[in-house]
């Protein structure tokens, strides 16, 4: 029978979308010294916003208003005073989930189910956890009473928005220091309701500011004198230029970069969540997970290879508001045409191509998902970030060399290993060079486990007790103190 | 519908030979990861059907309705009401379709085959010792020959859940192609009772058990047992009959019985088939629901699609 399902799209309504966004700096709204961008619904190509971006002295005036703040308030109160504070932000979170879910639907181009069931829940989580910590600290595990550096710099990716200013925010307040928070140039709006909620809640001025704008923006924050610590999500290439402005400095720096993450597929997997996990992990949220490689076992090369080109056709690309929507639209022009390039590279080299029958929109920026067969270690789309929905497939025939393939590139963010046996999930853990290795899923997000990477995707963790260590004045990864 | 089973392939033929066959056969099956399963199951529930597809989901569930009384207290009469029911789901509105079959026990088969006699509406019956399927083999067969020669065109029986736990597949497998056997042609959907089998691996286990002994569906359960049908457990069925088809061509069916009351429920049932098995599913060849309270609620949320307003459940008869 054919049997579609009629359109089922949320609202716009809900994003309560502003003619234009201000930058929030000292508890106040105010327009930024620079030039105003436009950010734009990457489903539609339309202009959402306008949205004011800071200016150098703009970032002079947050940092010191988030000194003034530490100093005179934030540093002197009580733990469980600043728990209150937290707690608030993260229920009004949740009270106003639908409005961010969609809001960050229509600047990201994820599908709303997902911002809907991930990102806004998993925001919301960050915040509750970090906000049990504020005011036991001296059992995290850091000595008895650790203390708070002082103004955090944060510059953060498009990729999940909110939930990383909440994976910012939520630890650096908890530890008692102050932000002040760049979201990315394609994706600031969430961040900047946020900061309407840090108002809502009451928190003291300056405590959170957040200073939207492109890459400059990024780069004076960074190289303020009077930041203190500096945590970045975003691009290798990025992050490296950032540690080279820090070095010598003594300020603390922690990374979250790219990844080139593997699932490992065994010739006893539970086949079809297994199917199911790499489906996710590289076509959901657009390829952003950034799992782009499966290495698959010889001997169920075939067979895991139709279902999966079988269950990826059945992916519905389209209008990210729409709640049918799994697959919905690439952030960015450029992204789009990064995607493309590195695709036709795939071709270019040899690879196989199959590409989602599914139709696309005329309009916005999509792209079907895309499965690469035959593809060689030395290629670009096995080597190179794609950070869109493609998927490159190697395959394996002993552990060993499953373990060497996945370790070979310079990343190390993730990884997700399939198999019914336990010990070999544990074998195989063990020798992975990825700061996280799920076992039978993938993707799953948790406040309480430390979040990072290896090598090129980065130092330091997020999450979890390790994640405070990069918010207090510890020694155990290379600070000063 | 056809009834014939055709020869297995080599590789599948194999797998019955014996009973150390059958075991390694079973045993090889891939697991089923009970997290994933499950969070790809609520995934798929989230699923938003509205207006016209709503429309088209409620009358394709109606037709795949297999309409079920199963009570020590059933009467001639009272599955005559039924049968009148099953014809004309809701006499006021003549475009409502029929359901697919009407479902009793053996002894209440011929009232009901007389009841829908020129109709195309199946007479389901359950059979072997139904539900709990412990008595001696020659009754179990005895009780299906008298349900087929009372005219049931489908026969609902249940597997040996004991010989089953126990790892005695063979005769399970044996059991059921005698039954298929004594159904002379009528149709043979083989009840799981998942809810009494150790978890997802067993429900993948004792559905291609079922398949391979001849089953034309698989069932989850009787309905006299909590937990019958649920979501994730007629994900793995489905899954068998979609790798079923794949390596023999020959589509067989899934029917989840019990705890299916509502509209919403249905269309979440109705979106799996369409997600895990595929579009071809779509039809009551391929895909039953095995309840008695459903078919109401269809009807209701039916007149609120077409009227725009709710009527209660004084408006529909009660059977």
């Amino acid at each position: 029978m054919d049997w579609s399902y009629d359109p089922a799209p949320e609202s716009r309504e809900i994003a309560n979308l502003k003619p234009s966004y201000q930058l929030f700096v000292d508890g106040r709204f105010t327009d930024g010294g620079s030039e105003p961008t436009k950010s734009v619904d990457p489903a539609t190509e339309e202009v959402l916003a306008e949205v004011g971006t800071a200016s150098e002295s703009d970032v002079d005036t947050a940092v010191q208003a988030a000194r003034r703040a530490y100093d005179r308030v934030w540093s002197r109160m009580p733990g469980a005073e600043r728990a209150k504070y937290l707690f608030r932000i993260a229920r009004i979170v949740q009270q106003r989930a639908r409005e961010l879910a969609v809001l960050e639907s229509l600047d990201n181009g994820k599908p709303i189910r997902e911002s809907r069931d991930v990102d806004v829940p998993a925001a919301a989580a960050q915040l509750f956890h970090h906000a049990g910590w504020a005011d036991k600290l001296g059992y995290a595990g850091h000595g008895p009473d650790p203390r708070p550096l002082g103004v955090a710099g944060a510059v953060i990716g498009w990729n999940f928005p909110l939930l990383t200013a909440a994976a910012k925010i939520g630890p650096a307040l908890a530890c008692g220091n102050t932000v002040v928070l760049k979201p990315a140039e394609t994706t600031p709006l969430t961040a900047l309701v946020l900061a309407e909620i840090c108002q809502q809640a009451q928190l003291p001025p300056g405590v959170v500011n957040v200073l939207p704008g492109g890459g400059g923006v990024g780069a004076a924050l960074v190289a303020h004198p009077g930041v203190d610590k500096v945590a970045f999500t975003g691009c290798t290439e990025v992050g490296k230029q950032i540690q080279r402005t820090l070095a010598g400095t003594g300020r603390r720096l922690t990374l979250e970069l790219g990844g080139k993450g593997a699932n490992i597929a065994f010739d006893d997997a539970p086949i079809d969540q297994a199917v199911e996990g790499i489906v996710n992990g590289a076509f959901v949220n657009q390829g952003r997970a950034r799992c782009d490689r499966l290495l698959v076992q010889e001997s169920i090369a075939d067979e895991l290879l139709d279902r999966l080109r079988a269950r990826a056709a059945a992916l519905r690309v389209g209008d990210p508001l729409d709640r049918n929507t799994d697959v919905g639209a690439i952030n960015s022009r450029d992204r789009l045409e990064r995607i493309t390039q590195l695709a036709d590279a795939g071709d270019a080299e040899g690879a196989q191509r199959w590409t989602s029958p599914c139709p696309l929109p005329q309009r916005g920026f999509f792209f079907a998902p895309t499965v690469f067969t035959d593809v060689s270690p030395a290629m670009r789309i096995a080597r190179e970030e794609i950070f869109g929905p493609v998927l490159a497939v190697l395959t394996f025939r002993t552990p060993e060399e499953a373990v060497a393939k996945a370790n070979n590139t310079p990343y190390g963010l993730s990884a997700g290993i399939w198999t019914e046996k336990g010990s070999r999930s544990l074998w195989v853990a063990q020798r992975l060079r990825a700061g996280v290795v799920w076992a039978n899923t993938y993707n799953r997000f948790d406040p309480t486990a430390p979040f990072g990477g290896y090598q090129e995707s980065g130092l330091g963790r997020e999450g979890g007790r390790e994640g405070l260590a990069a918010y207090l004045a510890v020694d155990d990864d290379g600070g000063r103190r | 519908m056809s009834t014939q089973t055709p020869a297995l392939p080599a590789s599948l033929a194999d797998a019955t030979r014996d009973d150390a066959s059958l075991r390694c056969f079973l045993r090889g099956l891939p697991g089923v990861d009970a997290v994933g399963l499950e969070a790809t199951a609520a995934t798929l529930a989230t699923r938003s059907v509205k207006q016209e597809s709503k429309r088209k989901a409620i009358d394709t569930a109606i037709r795949m309705v297999d309409l079920t009384t199963l009570e020590g207290a059933d009467t001639p009469s009272r599955v005559r009401s039924l049968a009148a029911k099953a014809r004309h789901p809701d006499p006021e509105r003549p475009g409502v379709p029929a359901v697919a079959a009407v479902c009793v026990y053996p002894d209440m088969v011929a009232p009901a085959v007389a009841a829908l006699s020129g109709s195309s509406i199946g007479v389901a019956s359950v059979a072997t010792a139904f539900p709990s399927g412990r008595s001696s083999r020659d009754v179990k067969l005895a009780e299906v020959a008298l349900a087929v020669t009372a005219g049931a065109s489908e026969v609902d029986m249940v597997i040996d859940r004991g010989a089953f736990l126990a790892g005695r597949y063979g005769e399970v497998y044996e059991e059921i192609t005698l039954v298929k056997q004594a159904c002379r042609g009528s149709h043979l959907k083989v009840i799981l009772e998942t809810g009494e089998l150790a978890g997802y691996d067993d429900v993948r286990r004792a559905s291609w058990l079922a398949l391979l002994a001849g089953a034309n569906f698989i069932k989850t359960s009787t309905g006299k047992l909590s937990p019958a049908a649920t979501l994730p457990v007629t994900h793995v069925m489905l899954q068998v009959v979609r790798d079923w088809q794949q390596r023999t061509g020959v589509q067989c069916g899934v029917k989840p019985a019990g705890g299916i009351r509502t509209t919403k429920d249905a269309i979440r049932y109705l979106v799996a088939v369409h997600e895990v098995a595929g579009p071809e599913w779509l039809t009551p060849l391929r895909f039953r629901f095995g309840a008695s309270g459903l078919l109401n609620d269809l009807l209701m949320q039916r007149r609120v699609q077409l009227e725009g307003h709710y009527s209660g459940a004084d408006y529909v008869s009660q059977d």
